[in-house]
């Protein structure tokens, strides 16, 4: 994706919306605009696009069309899964015990400090190796009676690490444990095959598939309950109130189907792209490291750390040299506070604030690697000759 | 983004006020590949709303202008280094009996010391301020500053403690205006700015006292001590000299037949010495560690107009110049307000000479 003179190399932040997706969405901003929730004809034909996106999307995650909640994003779906199934268990089973990975996208992690601050649940937090891996038996050595959930993210948003989702999901299982997984990260590049996986919940969001912004899935394995966060009219089973988004729903949909479909020709293209980068990064830059797992990590996803470099003018100096990247935790206000993934991996604080994270996607080319590869030593190179002194 | 820009990359500190926001558009104007960066400065936990330079309507204004003028914008936060120089250095001048001027430190060290090392970093070779101010060239290849041509705006004093290496890669482009131009100006340009009041309150004051920012921040220094007059006998009781100003007249909470002045603070014996109007000020005073400008020290004494603190009045003197950044200066008339720990910065015409702070 290049747009002017920039090059766009975060596709874990977001991705264009794919002009199939667009296509399909128009339709249903005009002329099929009803509320599914009409009697009428207009309503009729909107709850029958929402209700075939529905099941486009449960055949991709191999579960039923009733598993499957939208949201309006990934976000949204992680504090409905935790919130409402964490409140779920205490009135059920006065299940208090909040078990999560110390890499959780703060969707999860803020989301359940909150249970634990204002509503007497108990938080723990699981061990990771240093590439930010959670281990099935650390998982079962800390789970009681009085667990109420265990939340593993998928594959890491900072670091791209995955994690051994089917195998944590088998260990909840045995013990009877609700586990919940983001893969908002995941959608285009592995499988969601929630059986497959032993997931009870788990969030999707679909901008990070080429899908639109401002819409999101929950899938809820049936017979588990959770308490809706938003209350109101009875959309998606009572659980999730308001009108449904039917033109994003329905992109949503699209989108997933396309990413999927394409999914395998996409991963080893990727996969060669990002190699190629993570090569030539550790070769021609002195003091640089590769963060996160080597070979269980998203297609996309490369990540650094480079010693004496501030990852915020990092990302300036890049940005003004036409590369569009993350620190991994970027955010606009400059917060110079180290990632706590990336300290949770061991780093020290000096080192997790020189992060850099380069995502590709759909429309990155050989050519944007090799220029990327070309500029960044430089870069580097000049802000380490002029790191800040305090005088 | 503006990549066909054949001038030098320039970094504009901006704060989403008027002055800076011109600054950006008039360098943009000239052709400049401009880059806008907002400081993110330390705040009280709990007062970041209030603080005035950095709070988020501001920040999102200084975005607003900078989209406008269609060139990125960073914001970089300095909260560390701003409350390890800034803040640390305001609370041990008051613990040690003097008036800083936080604001000097901040332009040395943040804005020209962090802030222009960012811009360096990402290829800049200048960093433009919103300050009315000037910078020029001389003939011996020294930059010598000048005094803003508005000189009811001029802001050169809080600049005195830049040296000849941050002056090179200083601009400062609404000194060559009048304040009404560069408002002018900011309606030309459609800038969104707000119409906001020009305040010389420390930024992390969030517009309060200094003292009841003090008494949170490091209560150990207001310690009961007595008042005294020249005589060294007792006139009551101080609860801590950190609430006196030199020459102050009010709230001493002593009585007497004369009305009394704050002559000096002695943070030795923890006294406040009080007096007549008569006996309150000096024409003579030390300063130390004096920047002069142009990098090197007159090699004899100088006559110059001097400034005994951002809003005085200037009066003419002369200046001794010692080794190691000290001087002496004696001015042509007795002011009564000369304050310890404040900057006394010297001008010669429209040039900065440099400055030193007071001492006891």
């Amino acid at each position: 994706m290049k747009s002017g003179n920039l090059i766009y190399l975060d596709y874990a932040a977001t991705a264009p919306v794919d002009a199939r997706v667009q296509a399909k969405m128009l339709p249903f901003f005009g002329l099929d605009f009803g509320n599914p929730s009409s009697v009428h004809q207009f309503g009729q034909a909107a709850e029958a696009a929402l209700e075939d996106a529905r099941e486009r999307i449960a055949g991709w995650l191999n579960c039923t069309p009733e598993e499957i909640l939208f949201t309006s994003c990934g976000s949204e779906s992680d504090n409905l899964a935790i919130r409402g199934l964490a409140f779920a268990q205490l009135r059920s089973a006065q299940a208090n015990h909040l078990l999560i990975s110390p890499v959780e996208h703060h969707a999860v992690s803020r989301t359940a400090e909150q249970l634990a601050r204002n509503y007497d649940f108990e938080l723990e937090y699981l061990p990771v190796d240093r590439f930010g891996r959670v281990s099935p038996d650390e998982v079962r050595r800390r789970l009681r009676p009085e667990t109420a959930l265990v939340s593993v993210i998928f594959a890491n948003n900072e670091i791209g690490t995955i994690n051994p989702i089917s195998e944590i999901g088998e260990v909840c299982r045995e013990a009877g444990v609700y586990f919940h997984t983001d893969a908002v990260q995941a959608g285009a590049h592995l499988s969601l095959d929630t059986r497959e996986l032993n997931v009870d919940l788990m969030s999707l969001g679909a901008h990070k598939f080429y899908g639109p912004k401002g819409v999101g899935a929950l899938f809820v394995r049936k017979g588990t309950a959770i308490i809706p966060q938003q209350t109101g009219g009875s959309q998606e089973y009572g659980l999730r109130a308001g009108t449904q988004n039917v033109p994003l729903i329905v992109g949503m949909a699209e989108a997933l189907e396309i990413a999927q479909h394409e999914r395998a020709q996409a991963v080893e293209k990727l996969t060669e792209l990002r190699n190629q980068l993570v090569k030539g990064v550790l070769a021609t830059i002195p003091g640089a490291a590769l963060t996160g797992h080597p070979e269980f990590r998203l297609s996309n996803h490369a990540s650094f750390v480079f010693s004496g470099v501030d990852g915020n003018a990092l990302l300036m100096a890049l940005d003004l040299a036409g590369f569009a990247c993350s620190s991994g935790s970027a955010c606009k206000t400059g917060n110079p506070e180290p990632s706590e993934v990336l300290l949770a991996l061991g780093l020290e604080p000096d080192l997790a604030t020189s992060s850099l994270r380069v995502t590709l996607g759909r429309w990155t080319e050989q050519e944007h690697i090799l220029s990327f590869l070309q500029t960044l030593p430089e870069i580097i190179h000049r802000q380490r000759q002029n790191a800040v002194v305090i005088q | 983004m503006n990549y066909s820009a054949s001038k030098p990359r320039v970094v504009v500190a901006m704060s989403g006020g008027v002055d800076s926001s011109v600054a950006a558009a008039l360098l943009v104007d000239q052709g400049y590949d401009v880059v806008g960066m907002m400081l993110r400065l330390w705040s009280e936990p709990g007062k970041q709303a209030a603080n005035r330079c950095c709070t988020p309507e501001s920040m999102a204004l200084a975005r607003k202008v900078a989209a406008r003028l269609g060139i990125p914008f960073y914001a970089i936060d300095v909260k560390k280094p701003f409350y390890d120089v800034v803040v640390t250095q305001f609370i041990q001048g008051y613990a040690s009996g003097i008036t800083p001027n936080p604001c000097l430190y901040c332009n040395r060290s943040i804005r020209f010391g962090v802030l222009l090392q960012q811009a360096l970093s990402i290829g800049a070779s200048y960093l433009a301020t919103g300050h009315y101010a000037r910078v020029v060239q001389g003939e011996n290849g020294k930059f010598k500053l000048l005094r803003g041509k508005d000189p009811l705006k001029d802001q050169a004093y809080v600049l005195s403690a830049l040296n000849q290496n941050q002056l090179a890669q200083a601009m400062f482009p609404v000194g060559e205006y009048q304040k009404t131009k560069i408002r002018e100006l900011a309606t030309q340009y459609d800038l969104p700015v707000a119409n906001r009041m020009d305040s010389q309150d420390l930024c992390f004051l969030a517009g309060e006292d200094y003292r009841d920012f003090l008494i949170r921040n490091a209560p150990e220094i207001f310690r009961e001590g007595e008042i005294v007059n020249l005589q060294g006998e007792s006139l009551g009781k101080h609860q801590g000299l950190v609430n006196y100003t030199i020459g102050q007249r009010k709230g001493l909470g002593v009585s007497s037949s004369q009305p009394l002045y704050v002559l000096e603070k002695d943070i030795q014996t923890n006294r406040l010495v009080v007096g007549e109007r008569s006996s309150l000020g000096r024409s003579s005073f030390a300063v130390a560690q004096v920047n002069w400008i142009r990098g090197e020290a007159p090699t004899g004494p100088i006559t110059a107009s001097i400034k005994i603190r951002y809003q005085a009045r200037e009066v003419a003197g002369t200046i001794h110049p010692f080794a190691d950044h000290q001087a002496r200066i004696e001015l042509d008339t007795v002011l009564r307000d000369i304050t310890p720990g404040q900057v006394a910065v010297f001008y010669q015409d429209e040039e900065v000479l440099g400055g030193g702070i007071i001492c006891n």
